[in-house]
């Protein structure tokens, strides 16, 4: 219980941030249109791709020797890439579809 | 003045961009330009990520880390670019899915790096459990959008056997954290656990269903960012973790109301489709 305690006032600042993200986050979607359901998904997909950077910090602070984490680094960086350009590329396009449509 | 390029200030920014770029996917007459902003306050925080990183990294880091952003890159726009429009759901899957592995690799490197901290430990294991559900769940309804599992796949008693297995997971979990175990097998346990129960997870869901799950999926792969936010202390994987999970969650809702449908229906459902006889 000292450890919860302890933990929520060292991280007081992260704690506010969550609590605003997720009321920021359910005021942003309001009231979309049906139609960019989908794009708003794949948009949404695209920016949770952000774990690049976790991996990222991974590869960086990686022991030089340490071959497992290196390789296991290493994928975890191209799949979050993958998320991140494929994400923001396919968006791109399924707006551009969209565009014409109208 | 060097504060003015401080990391921090670039997260902040990309931060920013992040609900701004939601925010205009919404409306159609600026929803292009808000996914480019998003992508360039995205790529802002990876060039400061890796440019501003302090300490001592050899160069060959570096190399391999500049080797994965690029194939990544060329492998990504190239199947993003030739993807026809019918199948750019299932495509978000696949993206998805490489989002959640990429989070349960991060847990499972830092495992050994964080004993004793009981709270990193449930970062990193939450991380991992999310990640990996996310990531094997992602793989299926990939799958069953581009044919290769066409017909839902139950098990007798399929409800009750996967929520037995997902509580299983949450308690060895939560026996690993009491523990304080440092045992890597234990952890590989849970990892395969975990990817299993999302192959259970979504192979009982119909075809059509898809979009709503990988929507769900999508928000659970936000939360696992977050988690990794949580254990870096890294304030931009935080706040677009956070972002996505939460809008992601409100999302798949509008989802099911647009198909006149609750998502308890849709994950346990099965009498949906008897009904209708189909």
């Amino acid at each position: 219980m000292t450890e919860l305690i302890d933990f929520i006032s060292n991280n007081f600042q992260m704690i506010y941030i969550v609590i605003l993200m997720i009321f920021v986050g359910v005021e942003v979607i309001g009231h979309v249109p049906a139609v960019l359901h989908t794009p708003l998904m794949s948009g949404a997909n695209a920016i949770h791709g952000v774990v690049i950077i976790g991996a990222i910090l991974v590869m960086l602070g990686a022991d030089p020797d340490n071959t497992l984490a290196l390789a296991l680094g290493f994928v975890a960086v191209l799949l979050g890439t993958l998320n991140v350009v494929g994400g923001f590329v396919v968006t791109d396009r399924m707006l551009e579809m969209f565009k014409k449509k109208k | 003045m060097e504060y003015v390029l401080s990391l921090e200030i670039i997260y902040l920014i990309a931060s920013v961009t992040y609900i701004l770029g939601l925010k205009m996917l919404g409306h159609p007459e600026t929803a292009r330009r808000g996914n480019l902003i998003a992508a360039t306050g995205m790529t802002l925080a990876i060039l400061g990520t890796i440019f501003l990183y302090e300490g001592e990294v050899p160069g060959f880091i570096y190399i391999l880390i500049a080797i994965a952003i690029v194939l990544g890159t060329v492998l990504g726009w190239l199947k993003a670019k030739r993807v026809q429009m019918t199948k750019m759901p299932e495509l978000v899957s696949l993206f998805n899915g490489m989002g959640g592995a990429s989070a349960a690799l991060i847990g499972l490197i830092e495992f050994g790096h964080y004993q004793g901290n009981t709270l990193s430990m449930i970062t990193i294991l939450g991380g991992i459990i999310i990640g990996s559900i996310s990531f094997s769940g992602s793989m299926i309804a990939w799958g069953k959008l581009n044919g290769t599992f066409k017909k839902p796949l139950r098990l007798p008693k399929y409800n009750l056997l996967n929520n037995l297995i997902f509580l299983g997971i949450i308690a060895f979990a939560g026996y690993m954290v009491w523990s304080q175990s440092g045992s890597q097998l234990f952890l590989y346990i849970l990892f395969f656990g975990a990817l299993a129960y999302g192959v259970l997870f979504v192979l009982p869901i119909g075809g059509a269903d898809m979009p709503v799950v990988i929507s769900l999926l999508n928000s659970f792969t936000g939360l696992a960012a977050a988690l990794g936010g949580f254990l870096y202390g890294n304030m931009v994987m935080l706040t677009g973790g956070i972002l996505v999970g939460s809008a992601g969650t409100i999302l798949t809702f509008a989802m099911c109301n647009a198909m006149n449908r609750s998502l308890v229906n849709v994950i346990f459902g099965g009498f949906g489709d008897t009904d209708s006889g189909g």
